[in-house]
């Protein structure tokens, strides 16, 4: 009767949910994509501003400046990045690959002028991948349903939440005076897409139904990132040919390659993440 | 002496049952890919984007050792087994065209990068294996893993997946395969991949 704004809030927003879950259901069948109708609407809305705004400026900005201005842009905020990468690795209890990344910020921003030249990796220490969104997977938490963010792009339920925290953490965003931050924040985003230019044309040719191709691909990449490269094999159950299964098998070894901080974990999420 | 050879020929034998001409999947690999590279790297049109070309290499140099009748059974899963053996051979003959051509719009985009091989050992009577590589990309950021799963064949290792960056090339159509069969049936998903592979032989052409 006296429910508080937020809890109705919370109601309401179960109930749509509750709704899409039914309605994806019924169309898709998907069961990863529940509200795959929101999001293909999402994702023809970030192609389009993709290809009216951030391509273009993106291609522009590949044309014009040389390639090794590029790799210092892109090392210099990949050696922000690092900071926050060896925080999550802390957290999913991985100390050595930690200091490996406090050790490539130390070396970069000082001999590496600020991050711009990647000496670190020179020198044997490898870049990282992590973010919030793998902490919380390696802490067993499911990827909830595939989501399309506006700008951001595909996203879980839980990727979604681990976005919010980096984007909280996100030294850039934080960054004062904010002309500074602004200009960094934008050619942050215009040299990443840049990155991705060649990718990109290679989707375009391979994908039968790109919306479904880049959730996928998605899809594949956070459970192989979580596993940090080794994930155990898809349970091809639905497959139900005796000869992928015995392959399956057979390829179940790499798991017993995953760091031992994070084995239970990783074998807890199993159930999960398979669907 | 001769005594000598015929024992080590028999024990060669022995270790390697099913061993014609088989080159050890690694090996395979390696050779391959440096081949393919060497030729990109001094061919200035595959490097401007001539897919047609790159095409070409890509059907002599890559095609051979890889089973395109086990990637679509794989992208296909259970779906497979309703089509009929014709729609079979449609299907991967369709499928194959647009790998094929995916794999030269790649080739296309080759910069600089390197590739590194990781250590692989076969252990003996193994008959599905991984081997690991990855493409070095020189200062713009991390590494990106690109392996190949290979299968024993009585022609040699037959590559039947590959995986960029831990996505499957190949189950990544799973999804969007199974969704075309439940609209339009196998004939259904057999009429995409031809207007698929028909739209990008129009662009390659265009190039």
């Amino acid at each position: 009767m006296n429910k508080t704004l937020p809890t109705r809030l919370k109601s309401a927003t179960l109930a749509l949910l509750a709704a899409g879950l039914l309605a994806g259901c019924a169309s898709s069948g998907n069961p990863k994509d529940p509200i795959e109708g929101f999001n293909r609407a999402m994702f023809a809305f970030n192609e389009g501003l993709d290809s009216l705004i951030v391509k273009p400026v993106a291609t522009g900005y590949d044309a014009v400046l040389p390639s090794p201005i590029r790799t210092g842009v892109t090392n210099f905020f990949g050696n922000i990045d690092d900071l926050f990468i060896g925080v999550n690795n802390l957290l999913q209890g991985k100390i050595p690959e930690a200091f490996s990344d406090l050790g490539r910020v130390a070396i970069n921003t000082t001999i590496g002028l600020l991050g711009v030249l990647d000496i670190a990796t020179d020198a044997g220490l490898e870049k990282h991948n992590e973010d919030f969104g793998q902490t919380f997977g390696r802490w067993g938490v499911g990827n909830g349903a595939y989501v399309v963010i506006p700008v951001f792009g595909p996203r879980t339920v839980r990727d979604t939440v681990g976005l919010v925290l980096d984007v909280q953490a996100d030294p850039v965003a934080n960054h004062r005076p904010k002309g500074e931050r602004d200009f960094a924040q934008v050619l942050r985003l215009v040299n990443g897409r840049a990155n991705l230019l060649a990718a990109d044309k290679v989707v375009e040719e391979a994908a039968l139904d790109k919306y479904s191709y880049v959730r996928d691909a998605y899809l594949q990449r956070r459970r192989n990132l979580i596993h940090d490269g080794n994930p155990p094999r898809e349970s091809e159950a639905s497959l139900d040919t005796d000869r992928s299964l015995s392959v399956d098998a057979r390829l179940e070894e790499p798991r017993a390659e995953a760091p031992s901080g994070g084995a239970v974990l990783v074998v807890r999420m199993e159930p999960v993440d398979t669907k | 002496m001769k005594y000598l050879f015929a024992i080590l020929c028999g024990f060669i034998v022995a270790t390697t049952p099913m061993a014609q001409d088989a080159t050890a999947p690694d090996v395979l690999i390696k050779t391959v890919t440096n081949e393919v590279l060497d030729i990109v790297r001094k061919d200035k049109d595959i490097q401007s984007g001539n897919t047609r070309k790159a095409i070409d290499l890509v059907e002599a140099k890559v095609l051979p050792h890889f089973n395109f009748t086990r990637m679509t059974q794989l992208a296909m899963a259970r779906d497979w087994r309703q089509a009929n053996p014709a729609q079979q051979k449609v299907l991967t003959d369709e499928f194959r065209l647009l790998l094929v051509r995916t794999y030269s719009k790649a080739l296309t985009e080759y910069k600089n990068q390197t590739i590194g091989f990781k250590p692989f050992a076969l252990k003996p009577g193994e008959t599905d294996v991984r081997v690991r590589t990855e493409i070095k990309q020189s200062g713009a950021g991390k590494n990106i893993e690109l392996d190949y799963f290979l299968e024993k064949a009585s022609s040699g290792w037959k590559v039947y997946d590959i995986e960029v960056g831990g996505i499957s090339l190949v189950t990544n159509y799973r999804e969007s395969f199974a969704a075309e069969v439940r609209n339009g049936g196998i004939d259904g998903l057999i009429k995409s991949l031809q207007a698929k592979n028909k739209t990008g032989e129009a662009t390659s052409v265009k190039k």
